[in-house]
């Protein structure tokens, strides 16, 4: 897979209320190039921590068939930490309303 | 009521995978993640189809309890094993349930369906058959469950401890932040309630700390382990996940789950409420 422009990364945002919502979300990939577009093979079975701006758990979530993943948080400083079969990253991210945080996560 | 007879190791599970005696139950609130691969010989209990009524907000009865588990196969003397995904939320809240209804062997895998996948090990997708039994359930038992009624009562005189995040407990979110925002009509917390976050049990891999550092972990926050103590979360999942801390693993008698929780709570006429951490 190896895709780019308006396609996001993460699930689809068809019915997600972005005016309302902070939406942060992405794909977690295997074997791919780091370059910020997705390629390499989705992670179906990692696991996405958030953690707020003091490092205090906030939530988590099993990643999809996709690799894909996708939380509903509050407009601030964010760490989203993934966990795989021996893979661990951290990315801090800031969300916002309107604009969702898309990532593509390499492992 | 122990670390030694509640919980299992991702090890032991290994080693009794073909234990006739044992039934695995994986449970969760989606069980697609069971139908893409589980433990093998494991059965799945859903979190809502399940094990809620559906017609009224409550356990299901007695009588449903005892179809439910005879038609997976699970009589009075089954060790019952649970695990799930959610760090366990669903699986501690089954197990809470199997004590409710006086299940005598009930055990959880600590780190649940995490560890197994973070550690690689293996999953199946072949659905078990079991043969039918015969289970006879006990009468509820009620000392393990908080109603509103105690909880009010309870406001600056036991311990209530609220298990939600921090930003759920201040009033700025109302729900975990990878759910939609709804929950109670309002936001806030029970007053005189401790927060402490039930992850805080739990280490990164999904395990549960150690005594001591949980033992410290609610003395810290201001929790009188000579006190009762009710549990409460949004929806009684999360609680009851702190609930076999404090019960099982730490072994306090008088802990009780308020599985109504914030949905409950913050929708209810009159009763005070706290904002601000």
């Amino acid at each position: 897979m190896r895709t780019c422009g308006a396609t996001p990364v993460g699930p689809d945002l068809a019915g997600v209320d972005l005016a309302n919502q902070s939406v942060i979300q992405g794909a977690v990939l295997r074997g791919g190039v780091s370059d910020g577009v997705p390629n390499g093979l989705p992670v179906d079975n990692a696991y996405v921590r958030l953690l707020d701006s003091n490092g205090e758990f906030t939530a988590e979530v099993p990643t999809n068939l996709e690799g894909q993943f996708r939380f509903f948080a509050a407009p601030g400083s964010w760490t989203v930490v993934v966990l795989a079969f021996g893979a661990r990253e951290e990315i801090k991210v800031q969300a916002e309303k309107g604009t969702p945080v898309d990532l593509v996560i390499q492992i | 009521m122990s670390r030694a007879t509640s919980l299992v190791s991702t090890d032991w599970v290994l080693e009794n995978l073909t234990n006739k005696s044992v039934v695995f139950v994986e449970v969760d609130e989606d069980t697609t993640l069971y139908e893409k691969g589980h433990i093998e010989g494991a059965i799945t209990f859903h979190w809502r189809e399940d094990l809620q009524d559906g017609l009224i907000r409550d356990l299901i009865s007695k009588e449903k309890f005892e179809a439910l588990l005879s038609k997976s196969g699970i009589t009075n003397d089954s060790t019952v094993v649970l695990y799930g995904g959610n760090n366990n939320w669903f699986a501690t809240y089954a197990f809470w349930y199997f004590k409710i209804y006086g299940h005598q062997d009930v055990r959880l895998i600590d780190g649940g369906r995490k560890l197994w996948e973070l550690k690689g090990l293996p999953l199946v997708t072949e659905v078990p058959t079991r043969t039918a039994a015969r289970y006879v359930a006990k009468e509820r038992d009620n000392s393990i469950r908080a109603f509103r009624d105690q909880v009010i009562s309870s406001i600056g005189i036991k311990n209530i401890v609220d298990v939600r995040s921090p930003a759920e407990f201040s009033g700025e979110l109302a729900a975990p932040a990878h759910l939609p925002q709804e929950g109670g009509q309002i936001k806030g917390h029970i007053p005189s309630a401790k927060n402490i976050p039930w992850s805080k049990a739990a280490n990164e891999d999904g395990t549960f700390r150690s005594n001591e550092e949980l033992a410290e972990l609610y003395k810290a926050a201001g929790v009188d382990f000579a006190k009762e103590t009710i549990a409460y979360c949004r929806i009684g999942e999360r609680s009851a996940f702190s609930w076999f801390v404090l019960h099982e693993l730490l072994d306090l008698q008088n802990v009780t789950n308020y599985d109504g929780s914030w949905t409950e709570y913050g929708s209810l006429v009159g009763v005070p409420v706290a904002v601000g951490a």
